[in-house]
């Protein structure tokens, strides 16, 4: 099954797709944030929290804040040649106001930089071998052939969700997602500890990533198929979830590029710089990041957003690219969001879904169920779950994000998920090959439909080249929300860098020049 | 009088269809255990249709059965907040001409509730299916202040901007969080001495009007409510004599 597209075309879109993300890569080369800072302390070992739960990455940033322009490496650098002791045993000390950093300003700085090695090794060696651990498990247990069944636990208590995730592997999910708790996107630091309270989700940390891990390892050996988790690293913390998701192996994250912005209205600039800096990480863990161009279609209309659904998922490869992400680890997103009584809708969610496939043949694409057109008739939602898991199956979708019969009506029961899961495996089975036995006619509706999605698509991208991504994103290119470039949340945990800047990791984790 | 039970195939069938899991691997014993479960909720006639393991210690059953139960269809009474509903033009027009000045009407998606997709349904120009939402109405002045709004927020805004109508929205439900803001949201309103100056409107998926009254709303608005359906609830209410 092939749609006849215009080559050329995509080479533009693509062209304008690096024009936009140039000047904001040249941005986020000159600048750090708070959060970018606190995972530097993270990769460095320093994971605890205070007596009142505040994490140590929090209170050491906090007290620093006002000389972070040389990042918070090179003070902990000097703090450790001088004491000897590790970034773990000095956080507290200096979190407590114990222990001032500017006391080893006069540390010479080759001294500094050779003292914090062994914990920037240590780090990267963590790093590689939770990517190791990946691959050889991959090898040995080897997941069922894409689309990937992928779905979501939110009961706000990670020992439910564990229990919901081994339960939902065992029916065949191949993905597990844990669903954070509704606000933790605009909260400036990442909770500590095993959490067993949350709304609508359970809260991302490092401690309830480390429990589902050893839960899905175990269900993993047993049923013989490697299963995959995933978290959410978007928000206010975006690059201190990708570490604890590198150190913790986590497979998957969703990482949009836009998302924060558009749709949380976090600060742009805090969301440029925090997301180069949770890729770059990504890059290096080998983690897929899903993108999120689902939240367009089910905050607008889902037919006319099909154009800014493909540019969105050319800008957030052009910016994962810039990262050093390869094709296989950019997840880009899409969603089954047209009304159902438009007649020949399931034509369109085939032209757009065909349509990606073709223009990223190697990303893993992460294909969204219906949502926004869900209701209390259960009945009815099967079934467009189910033309939903068809179109998924014919176009060679990758990461296949389960549909529930009750969504809109509460978090899955455990029966939902079995449902579901059955649901995508018997369409997903039967049809197996049907994609590849039918031709696109020529001409005919899906077709045209699809070339005009990518004209639409490569003109809103030049308009937005010609205008700069921060300018159109103000004047509500983007899922019509107005943002400004110094408004939002977070903006001013935003900081120039000094040219003695330092953070050993993004030095290391840097794509070569011929990579970018 | 008008005794009703669920209809299957005749009248009084009692006839209903159940679906549950329970915790236990599957076995047939398993398929008696739904059984007898069901019949000890008073159903006759317990056919297990399906039962099997869904994963490890959990079993899924799909059951048909008849119930006995009956209810007086005549005694039951759900005012809903959503009958007749005027067109945008109309809306106008009644505001125009009994109201005289353009209605003042704040909406937020309040407490920690991120999913703005109700409100901005009901706010937002565009609308829904078709139904412009109450910006685009030339006697609504509109102010969608958006998601993860606290109570204190909205009642301040309510207070600073003379607003005529509060719409309180509440997507997520889980452990009983929207009823708990939308308690909070009417009882600051109350202790701030606003809640007889405006009109109190909620809204959400599981929203019903009934719900509303006992919170102590106006007015509830449940899924698929349609736009101009609470403008003319609002613009009725309020031409009716809103306490200045």
């Amino acid at each position: 099954m092939e749609l006849s597209i215009d080559r050329d075309l995509v080479r533009t879109g693509r062209r304008h797709a690096t024009e936009i993300v140039d000047p904001i890569v040249r941005f986020v080369d000159r600048h750090s944030t708070v959060s970018v800072e606190r995972s530097v302390l993270r990769l460095l070992g320093v994971t605890d929290a205070d007596a009142e739960s505040v994490p140590l990455a929090n209170r050491v940033i906090e007290r620093n804040r006002h000389r972070l322009a040389d990042g918070i490496a090179v003070s902990i650098a000097r703090a450790v040649a001088e004491t000897g002791q590790s970034p773990q045993q000095i956080a507290p000390e200096v979190a407590a106001g114990r222990l001032d950093l500017e006391s080893f300003d006069g540390v010479p700085a080759a001294a500094a930089t050779a003292a914090l090695q062994p914990f920037v090794h240590a780090a990267l060696a963590a790093i590689a071998r939770n990517r190791e651990v990946r691959t050889a498990a991959l090898i040995r247990l080897p997941q069922a052939p894409p689309p990937l069944l992928y779905v979501i636990v939110a009961s706000g208590n990670i020992y439910e969700d564990r229990t919901a995730a081994v339960a939902a592997a065992e029916a065949g999910a191949q993905i597990i997602a844990v669903i954070r708790s509704t606000a933790q996107s605009l909260l400036d630091f990442v909770p500590h500890g095993a959490t067993t309270e949350g709304f609508g989700g359970t809260y991302a940390t490092q401690e309830n990533f480390r429990i589902m891990r050893e839960a899905l390892d175990e269900t993993s050996e047993r049923l013989g198929r490697y299963v995959m988790l995933t978290n959410y690293a978007s928000g206010l913390c975006m690059p201190e979830i990708a570490t604890m998701a590198a150190l913790e192996r986590l497979d998957m994250l969703l990482n949009d590029s836009m998302y924060g912005i558009l749709f949380r209205d976090i600060n742009m600039k805090r969301t440029f710089v925090d997301q180069h800096f949770s890729r770059l990480i990504n890059a290096q863990s080998g983690i897929i990041i899903n993108t999120g161009e689902d939240n367009y279609l089910t905050t607008a209309d889902a037919v006319d957003q099909a154009p800014a659904v493909l540019a969105s998922q050319l800008i957030n490869e052009a910016f994962a690219h810039r990262a050093g992400m390869r094709d296989e680890q950019i997840g880009l997103g899409d969603a089954y969001e047209i009304d159902p009584d438009l007649e020949d809708g399931f034509l369109l969610q085939i032209a757009q879904a065909q349509l990606a496939r073709q223009i990223f043949p190697n990303s893993p694409l992460k294909y969204m169920p219906p949502t926004k057109h869900m209701t209390g008739n259960i009945f009815k939602g099967h079934l467009m779950d189910a033309m939903f898991n068809l179109t998924s199956v014919m176009t060679n979708q990758t990461i296949h994000l389960c549909g529930m019969l009750t969504e809109a009506i509460h978090t899955p029961f455990l029966h939902d998920r079995a449902l579901a899961i059955e649901n995508a495996r018997y369409v997903m089975g039967t049809a197996r090959h049907l994609g590849d036995e039918l031709t696109i006619k020529p001409g005919g509706k899906i077709e045209a439909r699809a070339q005009f999605v990518l004209a639409e698509a490569v003109a809103l991208l030049g308009r937005v080249a010609e205008r700069g991504l921060m300018e159109s994103i103000e004047g509500k290119t983007f899922a019509d929300v107005s943002r400004s470039p110094d408004g939002g949340r977070g903006a001013d945990g935003v900081f120039e860098k000094a040219p003695t800047y330092w953070n050993p990791f993004a030095d290391a984790f840097a794509p070569t020049v011929a990579a970018r | 009088m008008n005794l009703i039970k669920p209809y299957g195939d005749a009248k009084d069938d009692g006839a209903m269809q159940l679906s549950f899991t329970l915790p236990i691997p599957w076995s047939e014993a398993a398929d008696e255990a739904a059984r007898q479960l069901v019949a000890k909720m008073g159903f006759a006639d317990v056919a297990v249709v399906d039962g099997r393991a869904i994963a490890s210690g959990y079993s899924f059953f799909v059951v048909y059965a008849r119930t006995s139960v009956a209810v007086d269809a005549d005694t039951i009474v759900a005012l809903s907040a959503t009958t007749e509903a005027l067109d945008m033009d109309a809306v106008d027009a009644l505001i125009r001409e009994r109201v005289g000045r353009k209605i003042r009407v704040a909406g937020a998606c309040i407490g920690t509730d991120a999913h703005t997709v109700g409100i901005d349904a009901i706010l937002n120009m565009k609308g829904y299916k078709g139904d412009y939402g109450l910006e685009r109405y030339r006697e609504f002045e509109t102010f969608n202040l958006g998601s993860q709004i606290s109570v204190d927020e909205l009642v301040r805004y309510t207070k600073a901007n003379a607003i005529d109508a509060v719409l309180a929205s509440q997507v997520v439900t889980q452990k009983g969080s929207d009823i708990a803001n939308f308690t909070a949201l009417a009882e600051l309103l109350e202790a701030e001495g606003l809640r007889d100056r405006v009109l109190l409107l909620c809204g959400g998926p599981r929203v019903t009007n009934l719900l509303a009254a006992e919170l102590g709303y106006d007015a509830g608005f449940g899924r698929g409510t349609l736009p101009s359906e609470v403008a003319t609830f609002i613009a009725r209410r309020v031409s009716e004599g809103l306490p200045a």
